[in-house]
């Protein structure tokens, strides 16, 4: 009898079967584990009591991330409770031989963006980290998701976990986006639709031409806000984009040759099942933005702000009240009318190179509004050498954005940088939840090049229209 | 770990849905490297004015609120990042039980480890709950639930009982207290075959 044709989720999940014992969640292997400062003191620190170590400490790689200055990197700390975690850090990788990518290391940078960088994030992985948006791994088709500090303890101690099997959901992409038009903006739109819990139980895997079109750093950009949508985890099936990313970064296999032929067994066979399946189309999507307090409250920048009577379920209503009433708007304004105080361009959703090449291109030519404080935040010590090659920290310092060290910064404003109560901020990070990038502060989530307009304009502007210098 | 088996409490009645980890516990308060003490900064910002006392328009701050162990929301709960500061912090406030008709998938797991139950209701028995928690408060008395675990049942005094589904291995480990990790590691051997099984070099030595 042939084998029963298997989606990537499946063949992924029973390879990492590790044992089902009698009555108990099964085991499965964690392949790969990142580690960040902000959620695993108390795993380590769990460790150390129980007299545990960490079962595989070459499979397991740390950065600072969360809290992190994102200016001049010899200044000391001025927050003395964020160097302690930062410290706490440093000496829980030293004492359990975990390898640090450190403040002062050249690879430092967001966990999810340093991963995939350095070759440590590979097809057909699980990989886990203590943090939601671990889902970009998913990208390379990797089956990568967040976990607790609890379950980050268990993964050092037995590098296993205990999951309950998620439910396979595909959302295909057909068409293509128009020109202009980024992943951010798909992936906004596909929250839109699907709703902050849509996914919830689920991992996505996208599929479809406009997703197959897609190179890797805007992979990565959908895959990482699949938890936004509620789902586990997001992933795209390896194709030859995936291998040729991968080839000659520092920790793939140095037969990598023969790893490319294990990898391309890994797409989902013909006739494989999802538990759910939902078809959009690429060319119905143009540019996002927020306007409320979670990422499933966009429209598209044509748009204006929506009056809550016209949702149909209660709870909607409710939150879509109560999000406009934070946000300082009044239903019916244009998108392009709000006016901003602050723009962010970073975060592990959109600070890769070619994140900041399409904010740069806009940029380029023009000053930023002298009512607006803009930056620049790029994701890793590489990517912001790579910029600087290319000139862009020029062109962005020239328009009048700060230019800064690799960090989550304002994603979530951990460190001191931060909104003002009442500040409105064009951001292309993730979440535009209440006070996330400061108590008080009113964030629109949007894509590198949406806010590099926004930057100049001093209000939100429709990037299909805008005049390249 | 604390084990759980039944529960009385006063319930909290947070009539809002998607309420996020952010709004859990804000960002400011993850630094610290300890897992206890976070009760105090407990929906922070919704909870405390900015002249820090107590907002007196917040849910957990009415006095039929006063000495809550189950928390009553809508769907969506635990929604946004992976921090387990969010149980944490509702654990050390008080809180042994959340009842709401969807949690997001992480918050719902750290739960567990943390001797807390998260127990999904139907959109309507949720619906009747906070109706139910809205009357008492009104009558200037509060609402209290018993939650029977080996059972798996949510009820009152006024004819209320719901039954809820519970994973058996989640429940077992409520129910036992038991130590994820211990119990894993009881499987070692299973995990070393894996591991030779997928070409990895042996482990010096296995954790204790
Ligand atoms: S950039 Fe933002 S979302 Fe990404 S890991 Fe950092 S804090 Fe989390």
């Amino acid at each position: 009898m042939p084998a029963k044709p298997r989606t990537l989720l499946e063949k992924i999940w029973d390879d990492h079967l590790v044992c089902a014992p009698d009555g108990d969640q099964p085991m499965r292997y964690i392949d790969r584990h990142l580690v960040h400062e902000g959620t695993s003191p108390q795993a380590f620190e769990g460790l150390r009591l129980a007299g545990r170590r960490i079962r595989r400490p070459e499979a397991t790689f740390a950065t600072p991330d969360h809290n992190v200055p994102t200016t001049d990197r010899r200044l000391p700390i001025a927050d003395p409770i964020s160097k302690q975690q930062i410290d706490t850090l440093r000496n829980n990788c030293r004492e359990f031989g975990v390898r640090l990518f450190d403040l002062g290391d050249a690879d430092q940078g967001i966990v999810h963006v340093i991963g995939p960088e350095l070759g440590i994030t590979q097809p057909g992985m699980t990989i886990v980290c203590g943090d939601s948006h671990t889902a970009t791994h998913g990208a390379f088709g990797a089956l990568a998701f967040g976990v607790g500090t609890s379950e980050v303890e268990h993964v050092l101690a037995t590098q296993t976990l205990r999951q309950s099997k998620p439910r396979s959901f595909e959302v295909r992409v057909e068409g293509a986006l128009h020109p202009g038009i980024t992943a951010k903006d798909l992936v906004l739109f596909l929250i839109g639709k699907l709703s902050t819990e849509g996914g919830t139980g689920y991992v996505i895997e996208y599929t479809g031409e406009c997703i197959r079109n897609l190179g890797m750093e805007e992979r990565m950009t959908v895959c990482n806000m699949s938890i936004e949508a509620g789902a586990r985890a997001g992933m795209i099936a390896p194709d030859q984009k995936t291998f040729d990313y991968l080839r000659g970064r520092d920790f793939v296999p140095q037969d990598f040759d023969r790893a490319v032929a294990r990898w391309s067994t890994l797409p989902g066979d013909a006739g494989a099942v999802f538990d759910r399946v939902e078809i959009y189309n690429g060319g119905d999507v143009v540019p996002q933005v927020t306007w409320g307090t979670n990422p499933a409250q966009v429209v598209g920048i044509d748009a204006a702000i929506p009056d809550p009577g016209c949702f149909a379920d209660a709870a909607d209503r409710d939150s879509a009240t109560r999000a406009i009433e934070y946000m300082g708007l009044t239903s019916g304004t244009r998108i392009a009318d709000l006016a901003l105080d602050r723009v962010f361009i970073g975060s592990c959703t959109n600070s890769r190179i070619e994140d900041l090449r399409a904010a740069a291109r806009v940029a380029q030519g023009y000053r930023v509004a002298p009512t607006v404080h803009a930056m620049v935040v790029p994701g890793s010590g590489r990517v912001k050498r790579q910029a600087e090659q290319e000139g862009l920290d020029r062109i962005f310092t020239a328009a009048g954005f700060e230019w800064r060290e690799a960090g989550c910064s304002m994603c979530l404003g951990m460190n001191p940088d931060t909104l003002s109560p009442g500040q409105r901020c064009a951001s292309t990070s993730n979440r535009n939840f209440e006070g996330r990038q400061g108590k008080g502060g009113r964030t629109h989530l949007v894509s590198p090049a949406m806010a590099a307009a926004a930057a100049v304009q001093g209000h939100f502007v429709d990037i299909r229209e805008w005049q390249y210098r | 770990m604390e084990p759980f088996i039944t529960h009385t409490g006063i319930v909290a009645a947070l009539d809002r849905a998607n309420v996020d980890t952010d709004q859990i516990i804000p960002k400011q308060f993850l630094k610290r490297i300890e897992r206890t003490g976070f009760g105090q900064y407990l929906f922070f910002d919704w909870r405390f004015l900015a002249d820090g006392s107590p907002n007196p328009e917040f849910e957990l701050n009415q006095p039929a609120a006063r000495g809550a162990s189950i928390l009553v929301a809508r769907r969506n709960f635990g929604c946004g990042s992976s921090r387990e500061h969010a149980p944490w912090s509702l654990a050390d406030y008080g809180f042994r039980v959340v009842i709401a008709p969807t949690f997001a998938d992480i918050f719902f797991s750290n739960c567990f480890q943390n001797g807390m139950l998260p127990i999904r209701l139907d959109e309507q028995d949720v619906d009747e709950l906070l109706r139910r928690a809205a009357a008492a408060a009104k009558a200037g008395t509060n609402y209290r639930l018993h939650v029977d675990l080996p059972a798996a049942t949510v009820s009152d005094d006024a004819g209320f009982s719901k039954p809820f589904q519970i994973d058996p291995f989640r429940r077992t480990c409520l129910l036992e207290g038991l130590d994820n990790i211990s119990l894993s590691l009881k499987n070692v051997a299973d995990i070393t075959a894996w591991e030779a099984g997928h070409g990895l070099p042996p482990v010096a030595a296995a954790g204790r």
